[in-house]
């Protein structure tokens, strides 16, 4: 890292103005009283649906917390990148932000394959990436912030309430074939086998695939009384629809989902969805003043009156709270200050309560079940009384009292 | 084992849906048109948007996708394709540009969302056609449940190729397309007038192409990119089938579909498709002319 003249100057100014933020001098942050962090997200190409409503979040996160008087008296600026749904442009914009801009942080990534794509990035010039998603887990990087589900805050409550409430013992099990599904199906088994019920079937089709016949044909024979779903993304759509016109019904066999949001939903028309099944922490059904609010925020930010807001969408929002916490507390935006602080925070997001792990740096979140109606809303049935502790490596055998991922790093002889 | 068929038969209607327009265009015309997918796309906006705006079912999108992308087809000829005849992979890049450009045209909302302005059922996202409840009702023949939209589809299917070798083998018109596809120079030599037949058959095969696309929009997403993958599909069927054979690709699709559907059920759909490509390929290297062809140009 060169100190040219220019950024000596600034970082000269800012220190000058922000005694309280004597560490800028580390070189990070523009003009005085600014902290630049990164957005990044897809702002085109097939991802760009679900990515923009990210991006739009944490910029409305961003905008929320400056007009409140920023983080320590400094103006967040973000700097916004353009993943462009392509994981290699990814890592180029990424080597940008961390290696020209110098950014501490970038808020960013959607797909696992983004993730990976940055990671090593962040590793080597050791910026902090936080990451909105749910995601498979098996990840414990001391350089990301996870603040979406991992497999266990999606499925511990879900499956033993298919079984117990639901009364279905027999599961299908489907998803799109990469490592999310497949992932989230190791978790599933362990819990439906837990739980006293069988899974009569683990099968994938193709990320984007779009011809469900023989696939829910296959549902249809294999006597099964509810099907667990990890398809992602357009496929969503037609596995619904086909699944309705080959005369299955969610009132019997149902489809209870892991991956499916208000988007999908909206997507495939409700009517094809109606009476299936969601387990995410976070819906836009969630009945409290804090998320009324939140949407009508969100709607007049992008100017649609009708946007959804989902899961990821409402993690990316919250995340850059959490971000500011730790800036506040720690007293500098420095990546290793934020890592040492960002544990243990707490924000009370429109999901609820959320907190930081201080071991695993992922969230606790609270699971919830929703059931999808013929408006495209969930009404949510369940809920776990508490944010639920995230283990990342829960496929492997990890529980509350033998955590694979702590402070010290992944302790990789327990796997 | 019937469900199984039926599988593969309505895996095989589609296959054939999508190929039909294309082994006009590709095969009486020798041009790769890698818009095909591409108007297959935009006649699934047709039947998205006319569902929005005009309230019409998918029975009236029919023939409106098919005016749509006819007349975008004429258009595509008069503009690019006429001044390609003969050009064979000139012709591949200048529609797979011509692809690009009408998949950003949607993306865009034809360059209106750079004003701000945002049009219901355009733009990048994920679009769906409403179908009516009549098509998505299962009914039963002899115990076997049979569903109703895709029957429907293998009959649009059934009379769209009955149609089409009528227009082919029937008409006047067929006959000088015909001749063209054996030898431009002589049927131009006897007095057909090849540009304005060419014209004539681009659009009806980019015609079918828009309705293959409202009956994919009934059952898939409708998204931008849609075309790409289907026009690999339809490739597959024209070249399997043997490049301007009507017959080649109503048997190229019925073969493909089955085995797709077939393996699907017996092992997974990765693997099925797998078998599809290797099948392909084994086919081409036998009989590089595909199953049923004639020597022509």
């Amino acid at each position: 890292m060169t100190t040219n003249r220019r950024s000596f100057l600034k970082t000269g100014a800012a220190f000058g103005a922000t005694l309280a933020a004597p560490s800028l001098i580390a070189g990070r942050a523009g003009a005085a009283g600014e902290v630049e962090v990164g957005v990044l997200f897809s702002q085109t190409g097939g991802l760009s649906i679900v990515e923009k409503s990210l991006a739009d979040a944490t910029l409305m996160a961003i905008e929320e917390i400056n007009a409140a008087g920023g983080v320590n008296g400094m103006t967040i600026k973000p700097l916004v990148e353009d993943g462009a749904s392509d994981p290699k442009t990814f890592n180029e914009k990424a080597s940008k932000l961390a290696i020209r801009d110098r950014v501490p942080t970038v808020f960013g990534c959607y797909t696992s394959a983004s993730r990976k794509a940055v990671l090593p990035v962040f590793e080597k010039r050791n910026s902090m990436l936080f990451y909105p998603t749910y995601y498979e887990g098996f990840e414990c990087s001391k350089n990301v912030v996870y603040t979406g589900a991992v497999p266990n805050q999606q499925l511990s409550n879900f499956i033993p309430w298919m079984m117990e409430t639901l009364g279905k013992k027999k599961i299908f099990i489907v998803g799109s074939n990469y490592i999310y599904p497949r992932e989230m199906a190791k978790v599933s088994k362990i819990l439906i086998e837990q739980n006293g019920g069988e899974w009569v079937a683990d099968e994938y089709l193709e990320l984007g695939h779009s011809e469900w016949g023989a696939m829910v044909s296959k549902i249809k024979a294999s006597g099964c009384d509810a099907v667990l779903s990890n398809v992602v993304g357009d496929s969503v759509i037609s596995f619904y629809r086909e699944f309705r016109n080959q005369g299955l019904s969610h009132d019997e066999i149902p489809i209870c989902a892991t991956v499916t949001s208000e988007i999908e939903i909206a997507a495939m028309g409700a009517e094809f969805a109606a009476g299936s099944y969601t387990s995410f922490p976070y819906f836009q059904a969630i009945d409290s003043p804090e998320n009324k609010s939140f949407i009508e925020r969100y709607r007049s930010f992008v100017g649609d009156p009708s946007a959804v807001t989902h899961h990821a969408m409402e993690s990316s929002y919250f995340q850059v709270f959490l971000w500011k916490q730790a800036v506040e507390q720690a007293g500098e935006a420095s990546p290793d200050a934020i890592r040492a602080a960002i544990g243990g925070q707490t924000f009370d997001a429109p999901n609820g309560k959320v907190t930081v792990d201080p071991e695993n740096l992922h969230t606790h979140l609270t699971p919830r079940i929703a059931q999808w109606g013929e408006d495209g809303q969930g009404t949510i049935i369940d809920a776990y009384p508490e944010p639920v502790e995230p283990m990342p490596y829960v496929a492997y055998g990890e529980t509350p009292e033998n955590m694979f991922c702590t402070v010290a790093g992944l302790d990789s002889s327990k796997l | 084992m019937t469900e199984t068929l039926f599988i593969g038969l309505s895996l095989s209607s589609i296959l054939l849906l999508i190929a039909l327009g294309l082994s006009i265009t590709y095969g009486a015309m020798g041009v790769i048109n890698m818009a095909h997918g591409e108007l297959v796309m935009i006649g699934a906006y047709t039947g998205v948007l006319s569902g929005i705006y005009l309230n019409l079912n998918l029975l009236f999108a029919l023939p409106l996708a098919f005016m749509v992308s006819a007349l975008l087809g004429l258009a595509l000829e008069r503009l690019v394709i006429r001044r390609l005849y003969g050009r064979i992979i000139d012709t591949l890049l200048a529609t797979w540009g011509v692809a690009i450009v009408l998949q950003q045209l949607i993306r865009l909302e034809f360059g209106l969302s750079f004003f701000g302005i945002h049009v219901d059922g355009l733009g990048p996202g994920l679009q769906s056609m409403d179908v009516p409840s009549f098509l998505t009702q299962p009914f039963e023949i002899a115990g076997v449940p049979i569903q109703t939209y895709r029957s429907f589809i293998i009959l649009v299917t059934l009379l769209l190729t009955l149609l089409t070798w009528f227009l082919m083998y029937r008409t006047s018109m067929g006959v000088q397309v015909r001749a063209i596809m054996r030898n431009p120079q002589i049927a131009a030599a006897c007095g057909i007038d090849v540009r304005r037949v060419s014209a004539f058959t681009f659009a009806y095969g980019s015609g079918l192409a828009g309705v293959a696309g409202v009956l994919l929009a009934g059952f898939k997403t409708v998204m931008p990119e849609m075309g790409a993958s289907t026009v690999v599909d339809g490739f597959l069927v024209v070249v399997v089938g043997g490049v301007g054979s009507l017959l080649g690709t109503v048997l190229a699709s019925a073969m493909l579909g089955q085995i797709n559907g077939v393996f699907a059920i017996l092992t997974n759909d990765i693997l099925a498709r797998a078998i599809v490509f290797g099948v392909v390929i084994a086919i081409i290297l036998w009989r590089p002319r595909g199953l049923f062809s004639f020597r022509s140009r």
